[in-house]
C-alpha cells in the first residue's frame, strides 16, 4: 500500500491515471524487460504508429499548446523564440516531423527513434543507434521538459530547441542526410507537408522552419506532474517517508541541490552550467585528447564539425571544451534535467551508469578524481539507507502518467543494483582513502 | 577617525610632490630623491617616474622565450586528516596537478603555511604528500608552520628557513619574513595560545611580521657578491611591502629590505600568505602573489596595488574555486611571467611585460566566470 501511495498519490489519482491512459501504458516496455505487446521497429524503438497513438493519449493534439501552462507562464514565455511563437499549427507540423523516418538517409531513423515516447523520450540505450545501426557516443537526453533548458546537447553547443533539431538530421551517424536540401527533398513530395508548412509559417517549406516546427512541438512535451511536485504543492502524502528523507539529503548532506536546484521557476533540476564530475576520466586521458582536439578544431570548428566530433569520436569526451576551447571546460558537461529520471536509464553523457544506485555511488565516492574535477564534488559518506532514500526521491520525480513504467523500472534497477554495484567505493565515500590520493601515491609507485 | 585616501589620490599626491622635487636635479640626485620619495610612501603604488628603468630592459620582449620554469604550491593549511581532510585533498590535488605538467618544471617551490596550527602531525602529513612530487622541492616557512614550537618541527624536516641557491644563472633567495617580536612571554601564553593568536586575522595582540635585523644583514652579505645587473628572485611568505596591516598582509621592515634590493636593475619578489591574484611593482621590484590550495582570501579593503587584476568572487558552492597552484616562467632578463592555475577557472598569466609597461601592455584577462 505504501508503494502505491509513493508513486500515485491517493486512490482518486490512481483512478484518473487509469482512466486517462487506459491499458496502453501498462504495456510500454522498459530496458531489460521489454513488454512483448509493444510493436518495435528494426532499431528497437516502438513503432511510429504506436508512439503517436500513445502520445495522443498522453497529450491530445488539441491540448498540446495548453499543456505548457504547467510551467510558470512568464518563465516559459522567455524560452519561446520571438520568431517561433507557439501555435497549434506549428506544433502539429512538428509532431509529424518528429515521427517521420523519411528525414533519415535510409528511412530507418526519426527523432522518435532515440526520443521514444514509450521510453521516457529517450532510447534507454547507453549510446544511440543511428542509420545502418551505427552507435553514437552520446546518451540520448530526454526531450520531455527540454523547453526550459538554456542550452541543448550535453556540451551546450546549441542555443535552442529550434536550432538543435536541425543537427541530428545531418549527422552522419544519426540520420545521415548530407545537407538540408536533401532532407527537404525527402518530404517535399508530401502535399500534407506543403500545406502544413504554409499554415504554420506562411511560406514555402524550408529547413529553418523545419527546425522551428520540431522545436515548437518539443516545447509541448511537458511532463511535470510528479509525486514530488504534488508534495511541494502541499500534499504531504504524495511522497513516501523514504523519498521525503531523500529530499532532506538532496538539499543537505548529499549536496545535490548545488547543481540540481529545483524551484517553481526552474523545476528541471539543472543549473544549466557545465561541470566535470569525472565520468569520462574513468577511461580517457584528457590532456592527450585536448591536444588532439585543438589540432582538429584549428582545421574546422564549424557547427557541423562539432556535431560530428561529439557523436562520432572520443574528442566528444572533452565535453564543453570542444565548444569553448577553455581549460576550465575540459570534461565538463551540462547538468542534465532530472525530471522523469526514473524512466531514462542509463545515465550520464555516455550512458555508462546503469542504475540510479550507480549514479549515487558515483557522487558518494567524490566523482572520479581528475585534474579538471569540479571543486563542488567531494566524498559524501552516504550510508546504504541514505542512498536508498535518495533513489526513492529520484523515482518520485517521474510524471504520474508514467507511474507504472516508473514502478517497473524501479524494481528492475533495484534488482540490478542488488546484483552489482560496479561504482560503489566505500573507502572513498568514507574518506578512508582521499580523492587524488591514489593518483598521487600511484605516481610515486610507478616512479620507484 | 582615520580617513583612507584612495590609491589613486595617494598616487597623484605622490606624483606631484615627486615632480616638484625633480626640478634642477641631475640624474644621479634624481635617483636619490626618488628613493626618498618612495621610502616616504612605501607600500603605495610606485611613482610613474620610474618607468624608464625597465623600458630599456624590455626591448625585444616579444620574441623572448623563458629560460626555464618552476612550479609552485602554497598555503595548504593542513589539519590532520582525521580532523579535516578538505585541505589535505587540496594539497593532493596540487601535487597531482604539478606532477602532470609536461615537461616537468625544474623544481617546485612551496610558499609556506603547510600546516594550519604548526602541529607535528600536520607538518608530517604535508611532508608525506610533498614527497610525491616528481620535481625537486624548495620550501619556505610560513607563520602557521612556526609559532607552535618556534620552528622546531619544520626545521627538523626542512632545515634552515633562510637560504639562497643559484639556478641557471638566477640567484634565488628564500627569507623567513614572518618573524614577530615576543608578544607571548609577558602575557604568559601557552605555545598553542601563541599559535592561535598568530593564526588569526584582525588580531591586534600579535606583532607585525618582519624579516628582522639578523636576516637583513644576512641578505646584504648574500647579495654582496652580485653585480647590479644580476638576476635575483626573492621569496618571502608575507608580501615584502605594506599592503594591509590588520591582516598581516604586511612586512614591517619592508622599506629596509627594499633598500637592500634597490641597487639591482630589477628584482622579482614572490610571496605567499595572500591566497589570491596579487600584482605590484615598486620601482625596480616586481611582486607576485601565490594562490593557496586551502582557500582564497578576499581582497584587502583598501590599499590595493593598482596593477592587481582582482579575481572575481569565488563560487560558494565550489570549495576549490579561487584556489590553485601555478608556474613561474623565468625569462633571460630575470623577469617572470606568473601563471595562476586556478582550479575550475581558466589559468591567468600575469606577464613580465605587463609589469614592465606599468600595466599598459599584455593586460591579463579578468577570470572568466559567468555571474549568476
Amino acid at each position: 500500500m505504501e508503494r502505491t501511495r509513493f508513486f500515485c498519490s491517493g486512490p482518486w489519482l490512481a483512478a484518473v491515471c487509469f482512466a486517462l491512459l487506459g491499458g496502453a501504458l501498462s504495456d510500454t516496455g522498459v530496458a531489460g524487460q521489454p513488454a512483448a505487446e509493444v510493436p518495435r521497429d528494426e532499431l528497437g524503438a516502438a513503432t511510429v504508429a504506436y508512439q503517436a497513438e500513445l502520445l495522443a493519449k498522453l497529450i491530445p493534439e488539441a491540448e498540446a499548446v495548453k499543456a505548457t501552462s504547467a510551467f510558470d507562464p512568464v518563465v516559459f514565455a522567455a524560452y519561446v523564440p520571438e520568431d517561433n511563437a507557439l501555435t497549434a499549427e506549428r506544433v502539429a507540423l512538428g509532431r509529424k516531423l518528429y515521427f517521420d523516418k523519411r528525414l533519415s538517409a535510409d528511412g530507418t531513423v526519426s527523432c522518435a527513434t532515440c526520443h521514444d515516447v514509450t521510453r521516457g523520450f529517450t532510447d534507454q540505450l547507453p549510446g544511440s543507434l543511428g542509420i545502418g545501426k551505427q552507435v553514437g557516443k552520446r546518451n540520448a537526453p530526454t526531450t520531455a521538459n527540454a523547453a526550459l533548458l538554456q542550452t541543448m546537447f550535453w556540451d551546450g553547443r546549441s542555443p535552442s530547441l529550434d536550432h538543435q533539431a536541425k543537427q541530428p538530421i545531418l549527422n552522419p551517424i544519426e540520420m545521415g542526410m548530407s545537407n538540408p536540401e536533401e532532407a527537404l527533398k525527402a518530404i517535399a513530395g508530401d502535399a500534407e507537408y506543403q500545406e502544413a508548412f504554409k499554415k504554420a509559417y506562411g511560406r514555402e517549406m524550408n529547413y529553418e522552419d523545419l527546425g522551428r516546427a520540431i522545436g515548437a512541438f518539443e516545447r509541448t512535451l511537458v511532463f511535470l506532474d510528479s509525486p514530488f511536485r504534488r508534495f511541494m504543492a502541499g500534499d504531504a502524502s504524495a511522497l513516501s517517508a523514504d523519498a521525503q528523507a531523500g529530499w532532506e539529503l538532496f538539499n543537505g548532506k548529499a549536496r545535490c541541490a548545488a547543481c540540481h536546484p529545483m524551484t517553481p521557476a526552474n523545476p528541471l533540476g539543472s543549473d544549466h552550467r557545465f561541470h566535470n564530475i569525472g565520468v569520462a576520466a574513468r577511461h580517457q586521458d584528457f590532456e592527450g585528447l585536448a591536444k588532439k582536439a585543438l589540432v582538429a578544431l584549428a582545421e574546422d570548428s564549424s557547427e557541423q564539425k562539432l556535431d560530428e566530433l561529439a557523436i562520432g569520436t572520443d574528442l566528444g569526451e572533452l565535453g564543453r571544451f570542444m565548444v569553448t576551447r577553455k581549460r576550465m571546460d575540459i570534461g565538463a558537461f551540462r547538468t542534465p534535467l532530472i525530471l522523469n529520471i526514473g524512466i531514462t536509464a542509463p545515465y550520464m553523457h555516455d550512458g555508462s551508469l546503469a542504475t540510479l544506485w550507480d549514479v549515487i555511488d558515483h557522487y558518494n565516492k567524490g566523482g572520479e578524481a581528475n585534474l579538471y574535477l569540479d571543486g563542488g564534488i567531494e566524498p559524501l559518506a552516504l550510508t546504504e539507507k541514505e542512498i536508498d532514500q535518495l533513489v526513492a526521491l529520484l523515482f518520485s520525480l517521474t510524471d504520474v502518467r508514467f507511474a507504472e513504467q516508473n514502478q517497473r523500472e524501479f524494481e528492475r534497477q533495484q534488482a540490478a543494483a542488488q546484483q552489482n554495484r560496479p561504482i560503489r567505493d566505500e573507502g572513498l565515500a568514507l574518506r578512508r582513502t582521499l580523492p587524488f590520493e591514489q593518483r598521487v601515491m600511484g605516481a610515486k609507485k610507478s616512479d620507484q | 577617525m582615520t580617513i583612507f585616501k584612495s590609491i589613486e589620490t595617494k598616487y597623484m599626491e605622490e606624483r606631484e610632490s615627486f615632480f616638484r622635487g625633480l626640478q634642477n636635479l641631475d640624474r644621479r640626485s634624481f635617483l636619490k630623491v626618488s628613493g626618498a620619495a618612495l621610502a616616504a610612501t612605501a607600500g603605495l603604488a610606485a611613482p610613474h617616474s620610474f618607468q624608464p628603468v625597465t623600458v630599456a630592459a624590455d626591448a625585444g620582449a616579444a620574441e623572448s622565450k623563458p629560460a626555464f620554469r618552476f612550479a609552485y604550491i602554497s598555503d595548504s593549511h593542513l589539519y590532520e586528516r582525521d580532523v579535516n581532510d578538505r585541505f589535505v585533498r587540496g594539497l593532493l590535488r596540487a601535487v597531482d596537478d604539478v606532477n602532470n605538467l609536461d615537461p616537468q618544471p625544474d623544481f617546485v617551490f612551496y610558499g609556506g603555511d603547510l600546516a594550519q596550527l604548526g602541529q607535528v602531525k600536520e607538518l608530517e602529513t604535508g611532508a608525506q604528500i610533498l614527497k610525491n612530487l616528481k620535481a625537486p622541492l624548495r620550501i619556505m616557512v610560513g607563520e602557521h608552520d612556526w609559532y607552535l614550537d618556534m620552528g622546531q618541527k619544520w626545521q627538523e624536516l626542512y632545515g634552515e628557513p633562510t637560504y639562497s641557491f643559484d639556478h641557471k644563472g638566477v640567484h634565488f633567495v628564500v627569507l623567513n619574513s614572518v618573524v614577530e617580536e615576543d608578544f607571548w612571554t609577558a602575557r604568559g601564553m601557552t605555545p598553542m595560545e601563541r599559535m592561535m593568536t598568530v593564526a588569526g586575522l584582525d588580531n591586534g595582540l600579535q606583532s607585525p611580521f618582519t624579516v628582522g635585523e639578523a636576516q637583513r644583514k644576512w641578505l646584504q652579505e648574500d647579495l654582496a657578491k652580485l653585480p647590479d645587473d644580476a638576476r635575483v628572485i626573492v621569496f618571502s611568505h608575507s608580501p615584502l611591502y605594506k599592503l594591509y596591516k590588520p591582516w598581516n598582509f604586511w612586512t614591517d621592515d619592508a622599506d629596509e629590505v627594499q633598500a637592500i634590493l634597490k641597487r639591482f636593475k630589477q628584482v622579482v619578489v614572490i610571496h605567499g600568505h595572500t591566497h589570491q591574484l596579487l600584482t605590484n611593482r615598486i620601482d625596480n621590484i616586481y611582486f607576485h602573489g601565490l594562490l593557496g590550495t586551502a582557500w582564497p582570501w578576499p581582497y584587502a579593503p583598501e590599499g590595493m596595488p593598482e596593477l592587481t587584476i582582482e579575481m572575481s568572487r569565488p563560487d560558494p558552492f565550489n570549495p576549490n574555486d579561487g584556489c590553485g597552484d601555478g608556474e613561474v616562467h623565468v625569462h633571460p632578463d630575470g623577469l617572470v611571467d606568473k601563471v595562476y592555475n586556478l582550479w575550475n577557472r581558466n589559468p591567468v598569466t600575469v606577464s613580465r611585460t605587463y609589469l614592465a609597461s606599468w600595466g599598459k601592455q599584455d593586460v591579463p584577462p579578468k577570470p572568466n566566470r559567468p555571474s549568476y
